[in-house]
């Protein structure tokens, strides 16, 4: 660790961990309560689980590009954080907001209060002073960090990242705007909700996905900074009017099928970018990192987002296409990949990266580490395609040969089955990463001797 | 971004004119109008004498001129990245202030053009025909506005690499128009 305040990150590193916990078993409840739909349904219904799963979700990434950023800035602008104490304000706004949220979805106590009840829009439920809370902490957040690069050296990687965090602060002020016309509600809810994952996160997974490979392959900053700027032209060239892919069929003119469908389809160039990206550079690498969990997860994340995000996004962007698949486990398949490939593999490995260094620790013994990737990469995976066939099974049901929802459901138990089975795997896999990454490893392992392949044919 | 970084690009990449990132807003752009090109000739299939129709209330010499007035528009620009490379900057001036002017003809025309299409009653949602001739022909008018500020920026700052990227996108803008023209005006 270089800079004293880097330290910060490692308490915006629990806080993380832990919600990310409460994510997981949330979304373990969900699985269960598709196969058993009367599992918890008086003490805990499905739609206060739901929220519960997503609204973790974006709070804990969020709390980890917190972290990551605390822990990138000082590095990148060659100086102390500008305000430690600040930061920690930041984080505890952030811990009541998110106990307030918790509270507030569970026991339910003040329905309809202006300040004080939760809103009813999909995943901008939080009660406004909740909102408020985390704008307060976006603000101080921007302040420290934008304080911190002005002072030092600027690098691309900084300030993209911090063009990514100032629109992610930008854009959720929309939040604030609810009108009472629910096509304009949608409208700009999409301003929140699109240009966040599909927009400006894109520029702070880009940043942080270079950072890790500056440090963990060592390629010349030069080069990293080239491709940065190629990611982020293209993520902002088809994301911004790819929002028109939301805007299909919400009663919102028509000509929006047209512009959706075209710059959306672009949308898999950035994706596919930062995956080539991430592997031209472990290719040209001269540095032999000893992390080699952290390349893993970051490999894996760059892997994974192109085809959750780019892949599975492209499967049912195209109008005449998700006229019959939207809304179907066709979405929930591209959500549950993109979401983890491209945001929470980030989190992962940066948390990877950033441990030992925090922790003054080797790196140490990283096979649970890494064994964690496989069991939740796999589960992921193991969900989405089943998610996918069973959006296929209730697309062409449902949507072409018009049996009825419930039936449908039905017809799909046996996915809904297997769902619950990738899940179970993935909660498992996060049990073993929060012991890899908490606990310390005692031994350093050694790597074995080096096998040479022969070039020479066999005898 | 001037100096060329071994690594990302292969030696081809290196060599293009200009800024290696105006050529991907290029190839982007060249993505996007040619995904919507694609799009209107589908959708066109469906309804071949409803697109005919709907085509023979365009006006096709107005057009016509406009296609003349942007490629010489580009032909001045091209000169004027010569001249840059030359060392002239009063004739670079010059020659971008006539490419911008007519930058700015392309536009007037195009305004009436439109003017005359929404008096007669076609707005985007009239016909798909329209829906398309209004998104293809708009998104590229906004980039003729944009060219034209950028060729005011790099006239400002002028030199040969600012020349070669600015044209570069000016040329894009022409070179859409000269495959938007004959399919959406003229393709029976």
């Amino acid at each position: 660790m270089k800079y004293q305040s880097q330290k910060i990150a490692l308490a915006y590193i629990y806080v993380a961990l832990a919600l990310f916990t409460v994510q997981v078993l949330m979304g373990l409840v969900l699985g269960y309560i598709y196969v058993q739909p009367n599992f918890l349904s008086e003490v805990l219904p499905f739609n206060i689980v739901r929220m519960l799963h997503t609204n973790s979700l974006v709070v804990w990434l969020l709390t980890g590009f917190f972290g990551a950023a605390y822990f990138l800035i000082p590095e990148e602008a060659e100086r102390e954080i500008h305000s430690p104490a600040l930061a920690y304000i930041q984080l505890l706004i952030l811990v009541v907001g998110t106990a307030g949220v918790v509270v507030t979805y569970l026991f339910n106590l003040f329905e309809g209060n202006f300040l004080l009840g939760k809103e009813g829009r999909e995943f901008l439920e939080q009660p406004k002073w909740v909102k408020v809370g985390i704008v307060v902490a976006a603000l101080i957040f921007l302040f420290n960090v934008t304080m911190t690069v002005l002072k030092g050296r600027k690098t691309a990687v900084a300030n993209i990242l911090l063009l990514g965090l100032w629109g992610l602060a930008l854009l959720f002020l929309f939040a604030f705007y609810n009108p009472a016309n629910l096509a304009l509600d949608k409208q700009y809810w999409w301003y929140v909700i699109h240009l966040w994952v599909e927009g400006v996160w894109e520029l702070i997974m880009a940043s942080i996905l270079a950072f890790l490979m500056l440090k963990l392959t060592g390629v010349d900053r030069e080069v990293v900074e080239k491709w940065l700027y190629v990611i982020v032209a293209t993520a902002l060239f088809s994301g911004i009017l790819g929002t028109g892919h939301h805007y299909y069929w919400i009663g919102l003119p028509g000509y929006w099928q047209w512009i959706g469908t075209i710059f959306s389809s672009l949308e898999v160039i950035p994706f596919f970018a930062m995956m080539s990206f991430a592997f031209v550079m472990v290719w040209k690498g001269r540095r032999n990192h000893p992390n080699k969990a952290a390349l893993l997860w970051s490999l894996g994340c760059a892997t994974l987002a192109f085809f959750g995000a780019g892949v599975w996004g492209f499967l049912h962007t195209l109008h005449p296409v998700n006229y019959y698949t939207h809304g179907t486990q066709i979405t929930a398949a591209h959500g549950h990949l993109a979401f983890f490939g491209a945001y929470v593999a980030l989190n992962l490995a940066m948390f990877t990266y950033m441990m030992p260094i925090l922790k003054g620790r080797d790196p140490f013994n990283q096979v649970l580490n890494m064994a964690s990737f496989w069991l939740m990469s796999g589960g992921m995976v193991f969900m989405t395609v089943t998610l996918t066939f069973a959006g296929t099974v209730q697309t062409h049901l449902q949507r072409v040969l018009g049996m009825n929802y419930m039936e449908v459901q039905d017809q799909l138990s046996i996915f809904f089955w297997m769902r619950f089975g990738s899940g179970l795997a993935v909660v498992l896999g996060v049990f073993l990463f929060l012991y890899a990454i908490l606990v310390p490893g005692r031994e350093v392992v050694k790597p074995g001797p080096v096998v040479r392949a022969s070039t020479e044919p066999a005898q | 971004m001037s100096a060329p970084p071994q690594g990302l690009a292969a030696e081809p990449l290196e060599q293009l004119p200009g800024d290696l990132m105006m050529w991907v807003l290029i190839v982007s752009e060249l993505l996007v109008f040619g995904a919507g090109l694609a799009a209107f000739l589908s959708v066109r299939l469906s309804d071949p004498a409803g697109f005919a129709d709907a085509q023979d209330q365009l006006h096709r010499a107005a057009a016509g001129v406009n296609t003349l007035v942007l490629v010489t528009s580009g032909f001045f620009a091209a000169r004027a990245s010569r001249a840059c490379l030359a060392g002239r900057p009063r004739q670079v001036r010059a020659l971008l202030a006539l490419a911008m002017a007519l930058g700015g003809v392309f536009l007037l025309v195009k305004g009436l053009e439109y003017a005359e299409a929404i008096g007669a009653g076609l707005f985007l949602e009239t016909h798909p025909f329209f829906t398309f001739y209004y998104l293809l022909t708009g998104f590229h008018a906004a980039h003729v506005l944009a060219g034209i500020v950028i060729l005011s920026l790099v006239g400002w700052k002028a030199s040969p690499q600012n020349l070669e990227v600015g044209t570069a996108f000016w040329h894009m803008v022409d070179l859409v128009w000269v495959i938007l023209f004959p399919v959406i005006y003229l393709l029976r």
